[in-house]
């Protein structure tokens, strides 16, 4: 595997163990404010400097990890589960199932930008972490069930497949045992990818005031607080970390997403 | 000639399928939405007469959809006299319905606002193809070179920067500490470029990306070899020659990511208070809950983002012979 995916899979650990260690690894009180020392630059007390109120941002950073790994974690899961149930439905069944799925509801989903319909969404129905994964969820199935629908495509066709059926396995058992492990690696790459567009989601929705409300410190509401003109002039930190927090994740994934790919698939190995 | 018309008839039959689906699923949510419009915008103190002449004013005194539901009566069947019907006899009138909080038309709120995100998202672009080509072409030319890596770099970092920090950055160096820029609004023709350049920012990694990647796989076809044996220039040949077929695919891309700009811009907008759609919709539509003007907005960025996909898809089968064969 290239090396950029070492790199990627290092920081991604790196993020995840911050999260999962986020009360250990935080130096301070996440909410606890203290305005005799705002807009404190980095020192050794607060390795990250402190915000308009106060607050540690490096302690802050890492608990937002927390919230946006969870996210994207969550909106993977769920949006990837549908997402081969429904793409496996329309490929092995195929005609008028197939032609409704892959010919009208993939194309509606795809036709529609996708963070509109999670700004409608979350803005209909008020904004708050669950929310805020559904909302996600909703935009993201999609990407998996086309990339699984081509695949049972594919894959139904093999002759060992031709032999389970010969051999007079039922639908359910031909997909799961002998269809499925075969479809599933493309799978791999799109929820990698998938995860780093779901912490961007999740911070561009908490950005816009959407996503997860304060005082939680998600990354994005963390950029949304720190960009008035007060803050950037006295505490330009205070949007430099979050946001190399989001890009990194950001990167990491997607680092290990096409190395994945390549890895996966030799064809399309970078000339 | 009767496939072309067929499939053409195709494709405008599913963007009309995709547009209905989106205006319907969009009055769905909004009818689901707990809680009554009138109390939310005319507040609690509210007399039961100014809800029932606001409700009266807006149609929401008369049911939602053909069929209703309530624990006393069960399903109704409430014929096409509903709300649902009237919002599309509107739509086809041009009537986007009046705004719950300024008893304006939307599409005149709508359209004051257009201009300008069409202006923003045009200007992206621009700034997305005078960055992204020539960099992708350098990058292409000298392969694994170090002018190629740091190209690369770049790219990928307006790949993962999302606008909302890329936007404070840009604020942060040229308005905070050069002063070159001011910070937010457009009453100055340059403030355009500092929002324009964090729009664009994403598109032009990704046309640096592809610009090289495609120059790496022009420069190993015949005719350029060919050309070089002409004796052309390497100017000439990656300019005149290169270049011509390698942009193919990064017009398709301009095409797509018009729409993504659209609705990316929402993003932006709110970073610059740029006074176009987005904030529209974010500060007049989901602030204030004016639902009317959300369904608006929404419905007239998901139609310019259908329109623009259709339209490239078009082009793009006339520009390169190859897909309209296959």
């Amino acid at each position: 595997m290239s090396r950029l995916a070492y790199i990627g899979f290092f920081i991604a650990a790196l993020f995840i163990l911050a999260a999962i260690f986020a009360p250990l690894v935080a130096t301070h009180d996440v909410t606890a404010q203290n305005l005799a020392i705002r807009y404190g630059a980095p020192s050794a007390e607060h390795w990250f400097g402190t915000d308009s109120l106060g607050r540690d941002v490096f302690s802050r950073v890492v608990f937002g990890a927390r919230i946006s790994l969870e996210v994207g974690i969550i909106v993977v899961t769920v949006s990837s589960v549908i997402g081969v149930i429904v793409g496996s439905i329309a490929g092995f069944y195929g005609g008028l199932i197939d032609r409704i799925l892959s010919g009208y509801v993939f194309n509606v989903f795809m036709a529609f930008p996708g963070l509109l319909l999670a700004i409608a969404l979350v803005a209909f129905l008020g904004a708050g972490l669950g929310k805020l994964i559904l909302a996600l969820c909703v935009i993201g199935w999609v990407g998996y069930a086309r990339v699984m629908r081509g695949q049972v495509l594919k894959v139904r066709e093999y002759d060992f497949v031709q032999a389970a059926r010969a051999l007079g396995a039922g639908s359910f058992r031909i997909l799961k045992t002998h269809i499925l492990p075969n479809a599933i690696q493309p799978l791999i790459v799109q929820a990698s990818l998938g995860m780093a567009g779901a912490v961007m989601s999740e911070a561009s929705l908490s950005f816009l005031g959407l996503g997860i409300p304060p005082p939680a410190p998600s990354w994005g509401t963390m950029i949304e607080e720190s960009r008035s003109f007060d803050i950037l002039y006295n505490a330009p930190h205070v949007l430099l970390f979050p946001g190399l927090a989001i890009a990194l994740t950001v990167l990491s994934f997607n680092f290990i997403g096409d190395g994945l790919r390549e890895y996966l698939d030799p064809k399309q190995r970078r000339r | 000639m009767k496939f072309k018309i067929f499939r053409f008839a195709r494709t405008v039959g599913l963007t009309l399928l995709v547009i209905w689906t989106v205006v319907s699923l969009v009055t769905l949510v909004i009818e689901l939405v707990p809680g009554e419009p009138a109390t939310t915008i005319l507040g609690e103190t509210a007399t039961q007469e100014q809800i029932e002449n606001f409700n009266h004013k807006h149609g929401l005194d008369r049911p939602a959809f053909f069929i209703s539901y309530s624990s006393s009566n069960g399903l109704t069947w409430n014929g096409v006299d509903n709300r649902y019907v009237d919002y599309w006899a509107g739509l086809l009138h041009g009537d986007l319905g009046t705004s719950f909080r300024t008893d304006r038309p939307v599409l005149d709120m709508i359209l004051e606002r257009y201009p300008s995100t069409i202006e923003l998202a045009l200007a992206a672009m621009v700034i997305a193809v005078c960055i992204g080509i020539p960099l992708g072409v350098v990058a292409g030319t000298h392969k694994n070179s170090l002018t190629d890596n740091f190209a690369s770099f770049i790219a990928l970092l307006g790949i993962s920067l999302p606008t909302f920090v890329i936007g404070p950055l840009l604020v942060y160096v040229f308005a905070v500490k050069l002063g070159w820029f001011s910070p937010t609004g457009s009453a100055n023709p340059e403030d355009i470029v500092l929002p324009a350049v964090t729009l664009g920012a994403a598109l032009s990694a990704i046309i640096t990306r592809m610009v090289r990647s495609s120059v790496i796989e022009e420069l190993g076809e015949d005719y350029v070899r060919t050309a070089r044996a002409k004796g052309l220039s390497e100017r000439t040949v990656v300019y005149k020659h290169v270049l011509k077929n390698g942009l193919i695919p990064v017009v398709t891309i301009l095409g797509l990511q018009l729409g993504v700009l659209l609705a990316g811009a929402i993003i932006t907008e709110k970073i610059f208070s740029w006074q176009g759609l987005g904030l529209l919709l974010l500060e007049d539509g989901i602030g204030k809950r004016d639902y009317r003007l959300v369904q608006g907005c929404v419905l007239v960025i998901s139609v310019t983002y259908i329109l623009a996909n259709s339209l490239t898809d078009f082009v793009y089968r006339r520009l390169d012979p190859r897909i309209r064969l296959s």
